[in-house]
């Protein structure tokens, strides 16, 4: 990080607030060291606070899918209206709400003017929205920017409903799935996203759950190093809802594993052959070197 | 001179304070200030700063991100300078590190935060306000929630083209300018105690 932007006036340094002066003086900058999800709990995160319900698994996985980002500093996320839209204001970096659903469009047109601009450099554009933005009301313009092969990762926080609005059920919702509002039940079955993503396109499309962090550090690692170098990639991260299926606030992971292991919720990953072959020289590289 | 009817004067003025722009405040040219939304001499303007700023019981400067963080040559200097403006007048200072909202965990003991500057104002009881250095479009945004919901007076130093939403506003303010509304508050400072 190029930590000589951060300085205060020295004029100033008495009136700033203590974490500005840890910030800058105690080297706690989210930026440095670069540990992914080793680091979480040790220092200053990219996430700090939310203001999302107690045990919600959409907080928990935003907090660890910025840990795993490459390359935070150059890193832009897009993300769409729903619950992750209240705890963006408090990331530290860049990020740009959308309109419900354009979230793809938007990111798409971000990757090619920041290739115009910045064409020496690396910027990953990192789409980061519920399953409502992504499934449902920007299913359109998801799958358009898969159809072009745009060269940006796509990440669902799929809670299964339209949390944030009182829950509706979504797309992703299961059939038989009885919510707030959604009483008689869905109707049909849960949408298969990343089949569909690997069908439009996608040179890397998975599923994961938060409840082990470094298969899913490694899978928010591969998607975004996919679509920086290969093609468009998607990842869809299943984040239990505690308010709207009515879970403690502590059954949250339970119920991720939980569903891992009955396969209702199985780890996906479907990797082109091109992807498959740059990912190898990656890994091997970083078990040799 | 305009013949705007609308005056940009301390609140409190209810929920939703129109932006001054919408009243039909207009900025003012190079060379000009703005005092509660009238196109005046810069002159005059600085002689209307200090007069609040020293007749103030609780004077304080909100110094935002461009000159709190010395990210580019000569921002230290002006950084200086303000202070120095402050101690003249004998305002405490409070800063607007980043505009992150962060309600309701700020403590407005120790900062302030463009989107929701009024927890500051009313926690300091302050009735006098110096914004400077804070990015337009964030400036605009706490100058309006504190003209709706408190009775502080504000006073912006821009360094761009000014703010139709304070009640006093320069433009185009460097170092130069800095110190000599340093100046010209210290003068009339001598003045006052002398009177
Ligand atoms: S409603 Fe559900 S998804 Fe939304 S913040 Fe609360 S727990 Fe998280």
């Amino acid at each position: 990080m190029k930590k000589d932007v951060f300085k205060i006036s020295p004029c100033f340094e008495d009136i700033m607030p203590q974490e500005y002066i840890e910030l800058v003086r105690e080297n706690t900058s989210p930026f440095d060291n670069n540990q992914g999800v080793n680091g979480l709990g040790g220092g200053k995160e990219l996430i700090e606070e939310h203001p999302l319900c107690a045990g919600c698994g959409l907080a928990l996985s935003l907090r660890m899918i910025l840990a795993s980002l490459p390359n935070p500093e150059d890193t832009i996320v897009v993300g769409s209206t729903g619950c992750s839209a209240i705890a963006f204001p408090q990331v530290a970096l860049h990020n740009i709400h959308s309109l419900f659903g354009n979230q793809n469009a938007v990111a798409s047109g971000l990757k090619r003017a920041l290739k115009l601009r910045f064409p020496e450099k690396t910027k990953d554009i990192v789409v980061i929205a519920g399953d409502g933005a992504t499934a449902d009301i920007g299913l359109d313009m998801v799958m358009q920017s898969w159809f072009r092969e745009e060269n940006i990762t796509t990440i669902m926080l799929d809670n299964e409903a339209y949390a944030n609005t009182g829950g509706q059920e979504s797309g992703m919702s299961q059939k038989g799935a009885v919510l707030n509002m959604a009483p008689t039940g869905k109707k049909f079955s849960k949408v298969s996203l990343p089949e569909i993503a690997r069908e439009s396109g996608c040179a890397y499309a998975g599923a994961v759950n938060p409840s082990n962090i470094k298969r899913f550090e490694k899978m928010v690692q591969r998607a975004i190093l996919v679509a920086r170098e290969i093609g468009p990639s998607y990842l869809q991260v299943f984040a239990p809802c505690p308010t709207n299926y009515k879970l403690r606030p502590n059954e949250t992971l339970i119920k991720a594993k939980s569903r891992e292991k009955d396969n209702t919720y199985p780890v996906k990953e479907y990797i082109s052959p091109t992807a498959q072959e740059f990912l190898n020289k990656l890994e091997e590289g970083k078990h040799n070197g | 001179m305009s013949n705007n009817l609308y005056r940009v004067q301390a609140g409190p003025e209810g929920y939703l304070p129109p932006a001054a722009a919408s009243m039909g405040v207009v900025l003012p040219e190079k060379g000009e200030a703005i005092v509660e939304g009238e196109i005046t001499l810069v002159d005059e303007a600085m002689k209307e700063i200090g007069k609040k700023l020293l007749t103030a019981k609780n004077p304080v400067f909100f110094p935002g991100p461009q000159i709190l963080w010395a990210w580019k040559e000569g921002v230290a200097e002006r950084a200086r300078a303000i202070k120095e403006l402050a101690e003249v007048v004998g305002a405490r200072i409070i800063p607007m590190p980043d505009y992150r909202p962060k309600y309701p965990m700020i403590n407005p003991a120790i900062e302030i935060n463009p989107n929701h500057p009024n927890l500051t104002i009313w926690h300091n009881k302050i009735d006098v306000c110096v914004f400077v250095g804070v990015h337009c479009h964030f400036a605009n945004v706490a100058l309006k929630i504190i003209r709706g919901g408190t009775d502080c007076y504000t006073i912006a130093l821009c360094g761009e083209a000014g703010h139709e939403d304070a009640m006093i506003s320069l433009r185009d303010v460097d170092l130069a300018v800095i110190q000599k509304l340093t100046a010209v508050v210290a003068e009339l400072k001598e003045v006052m105690v002398h009177d």
